[in-house]
């Protein structure tokens, strides 16, 4: 079903390049120059980066000089490199019951749906028999709260709401007492967008992280970078700063139900060994599915 | 980036002296350079490839002067190509009055109108408008409320939809109820939609048709990449959209979108959002566009920004002082001063060329500490404050006990001050090649 959801999501109209990059999955079709060149372009025009683009076709240069094209054709050999990035974290659930509760911190940079996926996250952790909590630790922008607030009825979950301007991170604290205490298995921290060059606003997020752990040895568990699909270049800066400051455990790419492509995903994967966790496709509650990254790979050259 | 570009393309032309010509053959890797940093910058990959078949074909064949090397010569010509191509001069907004006026915002989800609506009743507040914000986004949780606190924080009234309200229902309405707040410019916020969403482009586009709007400005995320040109051209074409306002430029972003906007739909960029707060809203400039977009960094804006707080004098030497690496704790202290309304010190810091942001690591000015650190500065002799080198242990310990400090914030504040210096330095370094004659400073 969900997978479903995905193709459907992912199996937008795209003119140009249509049959022309189909070619190229061929079984046993070698790779002339133009086709990588049209490979590249693909690439591009999915938002692969300039980067990794380079580094893709470079690599596909070389397998073919080898002879070493899969049988599935050249795009075999990126299914294969995304797969083995996912499988190689041992445990790549995005909600673990061992961890009681399991403390998830959601940052990015603004406007990429870190509220509305705390939101989906919430109920995706219900309906898996968890019991989740939102924490509203974005005391900023406008009307956050209450914005968290309706997601928290909309998913069932309780809420630790804040007031405009309190500390973040005490509201984080906050929610991770109450989740001890009250039996939760999971606390969900939505926090303000932050651009990534923003020294000052990536230290509260560090200061955020830390008050969760001296709450909770461990905690935060996983700090997922909420990254908008329709994103150039610029997401691997993103995913870049955010890793260094504060560290990431995989990304939850959002709006791929745009025609967008979510292809820097993919740069960031290759260059920061960060997993793609979870997939947003739509503004419903339902709309967050796991990743998967065959119909991922095959996506990014879909029209 | 920009460095970079420049360095390779100065590379490129090694082999060629001065007074040669620009041929075919001696711009194709130049080119290649200039066509990766466009991508890099997320110029759409068509876009791209008729811009650099219209370089070639403008720099072939020309004359080398003799005053500059090729590179320069040549990274003059994308420089001037870009500016044009981005709309040349700045166009200007001329919006009738009417009772009222009206303008509607449209975009993608998380693109940033609802903000940049408050940002808007702003700048056309002081153009002799009185602004009200419509509140038309009857969708996301929670956008309603949203725009009415922008509304109060910015001292403008607003009108929310009422249950069971359709977008264009609550633009009816806002028309004469603007009138009976004594306002003549409605601002209508939409909620974000995909441009492939059918409904919602039709309930976008029965908005339209009711209130006939003045402007239409399509406000997009300046961190898009190649679909960009696709968002742009559906809501042009389904919207009428006049012009583009391309938020979050305050980031690192390269805001390639910018060209490729402008060149699939014809359409000026009018604004840029440079950050969250209410004034962080600037007119376009295709001159510093085309500089950003190339990975030059942005120096008009930051001598600009400095001359809206300093006086020209204070600014000109400030930036001769940061570019002769003199700074010192006078001047920080100075600067500090006036910090309050310039804002954080990192967003002046990351408009720097060839200012990478790893070098910002360390570098940390908290608004609210800024009382602090100026009690320490005054607390250093008027000789520490020029050499502060000279500051050893002890003196660290009087001035921390003179300012009321300890000698741990004394410590951090001089490590911050020498990471500055080198920074700086750095930036000294870079700024010799980063900046061809003519090109605008
Ligand atoms: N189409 C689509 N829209 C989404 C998706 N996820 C979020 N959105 C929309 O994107 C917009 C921004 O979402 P928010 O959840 O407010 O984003 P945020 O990251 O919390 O924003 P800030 O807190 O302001 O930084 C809203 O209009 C959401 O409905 C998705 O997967 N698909
Ligand atoms: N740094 C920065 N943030 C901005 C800018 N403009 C808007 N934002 C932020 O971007 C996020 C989204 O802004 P909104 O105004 O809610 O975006 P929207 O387009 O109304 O979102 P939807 O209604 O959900 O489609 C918020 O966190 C804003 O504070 C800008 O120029 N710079
Ligand atoms: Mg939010
Ligand atoms: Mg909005």
């Amino acid at each position: 079903m969900a997978l479903d959801k995905l193709k459907k999501a992912l199996g937008k109209t795209r003119s140009i390049l249509n049959t022309r990059v189909e070619d190229l999955f061929v079984p046993g079709k070698t790779l002339e120059e133009e086709d990588l060149e049209l490979l590249e372009e693909a690439l591009i025009v999915a938002d692969v980066g300039v980067e990794a683009t380079e580094n893709i076709i470079e690599h596909l240069k070389v397998a073919a000089r080898e002879q070493k094209i899969p049988p599935g054709g050249p795009l075999a050999i990126l299914e294969t490199e995304i797969r083995k990035m996912v499988d190689e974290y041992e445990d790549p659930a995005p909600w673990r019951p061992t961890e009681k509760p399991h403390v998830i911190l959601l940052v990015g940079v603004n406007g990429t749906g870190k509220t509305t996926t705390a939101g989906k996250l919430a109920k995706y952790i219900n309906d898996k028999g968890g019991k989740s909590l939102l924490a509203a630790s974005d005391t900023f922008r406008a009307a956050a709260n209450e914005q968290l607030a309706i997601w928290s009825e909309r998913s069932g979950a309780d809420i630790v709401r804040s007031v405009d301007g309190a500390d973040p991170a005490s509201v984080a604290f906050d929610a991770v007492s109450k989740a001890i205490s009250g039996g939760y298995d999971a606390v969900i921290v939505d926090t303000a967008g932050r651009l990534h060059t923003k020294v000052n606003l990536m230290e509260e997020l560090k200061k955020i992280a830390r008050v969760c752990g001296k709450k909770l040895p461990g905690a935060p568990h996983d700090i997922f970078l909420v990254l908008d699909a329709t994103t150039g270049n610029n997401g691997i800066n993103q995913a870049r700063l955010f890793e260094e400051v504060i560290g990431i455990t995989g990304i939850i790419l959002t709006k791929l139900d745009s025609t967008a492509k979510g292809g820097i995903a993919l740069a960031i994967m290759r260059e920061l060994n960060i997993p793609v966790r979870l997939v947003g496709v739509g503004e419903k509650i339902d709309d967050l599915i796991e990743f998967d990254s065959a119909s991922f790979a095959a996506g990014l050259f879909e029209d | 980036m920009f460095e970079q570009l420049t360095e390779k393309i100065e590379t490129v032309f090694r082999g060629l002296t001065s007074r040669g010509r620009l041929s075919e053959d001696n711009i194709k890797g130049a080119l290649k350079e200039v066509r990766r940093a466009l991508l890099s910058a997320d110029v759409n990959f068509k876009v791209t490839k008729e811009f650099i078949a219209r370089v070639q074909e403008r720099a072939v064949g020309r004359d080398v002067l003799e005053s500059i090397t090729p590179g320069q010569q040549f990274i003059k010509i994308i420089h001037d190509e870009l500016v044009d191509l981005l709309g040349g001069l700045a166009p200007n907004i001329e919006l009738p009055h009417k009772t009222p006026t009206n303008i509607m915002l449209v975009g993608l989800q998380g693109s940033g109108k609802t903000t940049s609506a408050g940002k808007l009743a702003r700048f056309f507040a002081k153009r002799q408008f009185k602004p009200i914000l419509v509140a038309c986004d009857i969708h996301r949780p929670a956008a309603a409320r949203q725009l009415e606190i922008v509304a109060n924080n910015a001292g403008y009234p607003s009108i929310m939809f009422e249950e069971g309200e359709k977008p264009s229902e609550v633009a009816r309405r806002a028309q004469f109820e603007a009138r009976q707040f004594g306002c003549d410019l409605a601002i209508h916020d939409t909620a974000g939609r995909l441009h492939i969403d059918r409904d919602m482009m039709a309930e976008a586009r029965e908005l339209y048709d009711e209130i006939n709007p003045d402007l239409v400005l399509l406000v997009l995320d300046a961190m898009t990449g190649q679909e960009a040109v696709s968002v742009g051209e559906a809501f042009t074409s389904e919207l009428g959209v006049d012009g583009f306002l391309l938020t979050k430029l305050d980031g690192d972003a390269r805001g390639g979108a910018a060209l490729s906007l402008r060149q699939v739909t014809g359409k000026p960029v009018l604004f840029v959002g440079v950050g969250e707060k209410l004034d962080a809203l600037e007119r376009f400039h295709p001159d510093r566009m085309a500089g950003r977009i190339l990975g030059m960094g942005d120096v008009v804006t930051l001598v600009e920004k400095a001359e809206q707080t300093f006086d020209e004098k204070r600014a000109k030497e400030l930036e001769k002082k940061l570019r002769k690496q003199t700074f010192d704790f006078n001047d920080f202290r100075d600067q500090l001063k006036q910090l309050k309304n310039m804002g954080p010190i990192d967003d002046i810091l990351a408009m720097i060329p060839g200012m990478k942001k790893s070098m910002l690591k360390g570098i940390q000015v908290d608004d609210g500490a800024t009382k602090r650190i100026e009690a320490i500065i005054n607390s250093m002799t008027p000789s520490e404050r020029a050499k502060p080198g000279s500051i050893d242990g002890s003196r660290r310990k009087r001035i921390a006990r003179g300012s009321g400090t300890s000698v741990q914030e004394v410590n951090r504040l001089l490590k911050q001050f020498f990471e500055m210096q080198k920074m700086f330095k750095k930036m000294g370094r870079i700024k010799k090649f980063a900046m061809p004659p003519g090109f605008g400073l």
